[in-house]
């Protein structure tokens, strides 16, 4: 497919590989932050064909994983009311509350919806005009502009019946939180192209200067990944720790300006609670003072809600590298892919259950992941 | 930063699996659906967790009865390339070939909602004549219930096919082993992408249009090749990535194929970059995939390329001893990765 094969060309990966393999004289921990990436880098088997001193660490960047527990309870609870259209992007129908997931909702008495595009839920209101149609509005500055263009139509439109459940994550105080972690390994980041094609480049300079780690800015087709991975490594290598863009057919200097506007306006940045991580300062988005009335926290009695979070599992010191899949106690035993404990068991895709089925036949130390 | 946070004690969200009620994805052909069987219904009708084939062989003084039965619900009950009267007539047939076995007969239950107009369901009942006429099978009994308007999707259909299978011929997951050569019989993922463009009001360039057929004649030529046909799967709901686990399961083998191989074309490539989907779980509704000795492997492509269903047939990987009950693709850039069942539904990803 055009666009598409080009990236993904055989002969070039393996070019790559060899530049990587060549330049790489010890080991390195790189942390992609983005689980579109981690998605890729599994999906196209990259992390096997690295060289096996270069460790990749998934990064918090799946907008699924670490939306908080207390905002899914709420949209659980919105969701099971009979005057409500809930609407969301169909991956968050499987992420569990503290009891239940949407699907459950849906089966009992939710109208709960997959969308593709927010504007699809503003569609939705104006044709349901008895009923309250909620968007659940997630996800890293990547959703954000369509997010906003939606409440900022549902505006002009003066829609009394839409409203949005605001949880929004931002990428570069997630990059701060890791860096200033008493356990942190991470020494290089490839940054998230799709995040940079809309906010630009120009936030990550004072990381890269106030922590002295090289951040790439890195796409996702296999060649995209690899490349972000070479110039990572050969900064390190060589000790250098800047900035550079290696997405640049996607990512301006400056990101997509109009979009910011809009962002500007709908959002403004608040505390954020990731899940299974906790609270990180000025790390997220919430809907501006001028778009409160499409809160739907406010419109929706969800204020008294109790959570109850599972602790079973050890995923998260998987998804840092500090501990191999197959050291967790559980792993192989109570946590299979049939049985999973954690989201890194769950699909194909996570390292546990990569590390679980390629476990059984290829020798550990040959799979880079974590 | 005002304080360093500790990641120690981060904990990833698990996705819930022990529901208390159905849930769509316990329909999806996934994990869900063969939890339903194997600790619902399998316990309760005192069966035995074997190979769960598409259709059953009863002996019957020296006949072999193939029989399968399907339930079919669809929307929207017309798609691109076809209807639900087609896919309930070619479904059937399809699993009845899948055992070797040659259709001869199928009945029909119709369950339709109150408000059904008469003209689509007349449409719907000609389609299915029509599709029996060419596949050369009788539609010998059916029954009809009316539901409440609001208790049933315009019409639910269920077909029960019989067939007939010839002595000699043994055709059935288990049966698959080690060195087989796996062959697909054209381009995969055409009707899950068709249904979901007329769905979700999504185009993707050129129209996509179902690939529903009755693949018994495909079988047929397959067959009278001589070539030794170990296993016959259609990669239905679940698609290729849930057939071929179900294979790998059953006949205790690794699979290995190679992800260039597999025939996409680019309106579900396209569909499936858009939504985050792999091709592989895509549903099919007129495609079979053969396991068969590798030393007939060439001889079996020509026959099926010769047959108009199978002009695309495309030798797709392996069978293995290596990591049994594991399928494994070689990916475009020469990694390997994992190719998995999905528990339920296949949902769009977010990033």
């Amino acid at each position: 497919m055009k666009y598409l094969d080009e990236f993904r060309d055989p002969e070039l990966a393996q070019r790559l590989l060899d530049q990587i393999r060549r330049v790489t004289t010890r080991h390195w921990a790189i942390m992609e932050v983005c689980g579109g990436q981690t998605h890729s880098i599994i999906r196209n088997g990259i992390d096997q064909l690295l060289p096996p001193d270069i460790e990749l660490i998934h990064g918090p960047g799946c907008p699924v994983c670490v939306t908080p527990l207390e905002i899914i309870d709420k949209a659980l609870a919105i969701a099971a009311r009979p005057d409500v259209i809930f609407c969301s992007f169909g991956d968050m129908l499987r992420v569990p509350g503290s009891r239940k997931d949407l699907f459950r909702v849906k089966s009992e008495v939710g109208d709960v919806r997959v969308v593709y595009s927010p504007l699809d839920a503003v569609k939705l209101a104006q044709q349901n005009p008895d009923r309250q149609v909620v968007f659940f509005g997630i996800g890293f500055e990547t959703t954000a502009p369509a997010n906003a263009m939606a409440v900022y139509q549902a505006a002009r439109l003066g829609l009394k019946n839409f409203s949005m459940l605001v949880s929004h994550v931002l990428v570069p105080p997630a990059i701060s939180a890791i860096m200033e972690s008493p356990t942190n390994r991470v020494q290089g980041f490839l940054a998230a192209g799709h995040v940079c094609s809309v906010m630009g480049t120009e936030e990550y300079q004072p990381l890269v200067e106030k922590y002295r780690v090289p951040i790439v800015v890195t796409g996702f087709e296999p060649l995209d990944v690899l490349e972000g991975i070479r110039r990572v490594i050969l900064q390190l290598e060589q000790g250098r720790a800047e900035l550079d863009n290696a997405y640049e057919r996607a990512v301006r200097p400056e990101g997509n300006v109009a979009a910011k506007q809009m962002l500007a306006d709908v959002f403004t940045v608040t505390d954020r609670a990731w899940r299974g991580i906790g609270v990180i300062p000025r790390s997220g988005w919430r809907l501006s003072d001028r778009y409160a009335e499409f809160d739907a926290e406010r419109r929706f009695d969800v204020s008294n809600i109790q959570t109850a979070e599972s602790t079973l599992c050890r995923s998260g010191e998987v998804l840092q590298g500090r501990l191999k899949p197959n050291q967790c106690p559980a792993f192989g035993k109570e946590c299979t892919p049939r049985t999973p404990l954690g989201a890194t068991m769950v699909s194909s895709e996570g390292a546990c259950a990569a590390y679980y089925q390629y476990g059984r036949f290829i020798p550990t130390g040959a799979i880079g992941v974590a | 930063m005002t304080e360093p946070i500790d990641f120690s004690g981060w904990v990833c969200p698990a996705p819930l699996r022990d529901y208390p009620a159905i849930v769509m994805g316990h329909g999806a052909g996934g994990k869900l659906s063969a939890e339903l069987i194997e600790h619902l219904f399998l316990p309760a009708f005192g069966g035995q967790r074997g190979p769960l084939t598409d259709a059953a062989l009863l002996e019957i003084s020296g006949a072999r009865l193939a029989i399968s039965t399907d339930s079919f619900v669809v929307r929207p009950l017309f798609f691109p390339g076809g209807n639900i009267g087609e896919l309930a007539v070619n479904g059937t047939i399809n699993d009845i070939a899948m055992m070797g076995a040659q259709p001869v007969a199928l009945t029909a239950s119709f369950i339709l909602e109150e408000g059904m107009p008469l003209d689509q369901l007349g449409l719907i009942a000609e389609s299915m004549g029509r599709a029996a006429r060419q596949a050369g099978v009788t539609l010998i009994a059916g029954d009809t219930k009316v539901v409440d308007r609001g208790h049933g999707d315009g019409v639910f259909i269920t077909t029960t096919g019989f067939g007939m299978a010839p002595a000699g011929v043994s055709i059935g997951p288990e049966q698959a082993r080690p060195g087989d050569a796996i062959i697909v019989s054209g381009p995969i993922g055409l009707h899950g992408v068709a249904i979901l463009s007329v769905r979700e009001g999504i185009e993707f360039g050129a129209p996509v249009v179902s690939d529903t057929a009755a693949l018994h004649g495909l079988v047929s030529a397959m067959l009278s090749s001589g070539a030794r046909i170990h296993t016959l799967r259609d990669p239905t709901r679940g698609g290729v990535a849930a057939a071929l686990n179900e294979i790998a399961a059953d006949a205790k083998i690794g699979i290995e194929i190679s992800e260039r191989a597999v025939p996409v074309p680019p309106a579900v490539q396209a569909a499936c970059e858009l939504l985050g989907m792999d091709p592989l779980h895509i549903a099919n509704e007129g495609k079979l995939i053969a396991f068969v000795d590798r030393a007939d492997a060439d001889r079996l492509l020509a026959v099926m390329r010769d047959h108009p269903l199978g002009r695309e047939a495309a030798l797709i990987g392996y069978a293995t001893a290596d990591h049994p009950g594991v399928v494994v693709a070689r990916t475009g850039i020469g990694g390997m990765r994992v190719v998995d069942t999905l528990v339920g539904e296949q949902l769009p990803r977010i990033c």
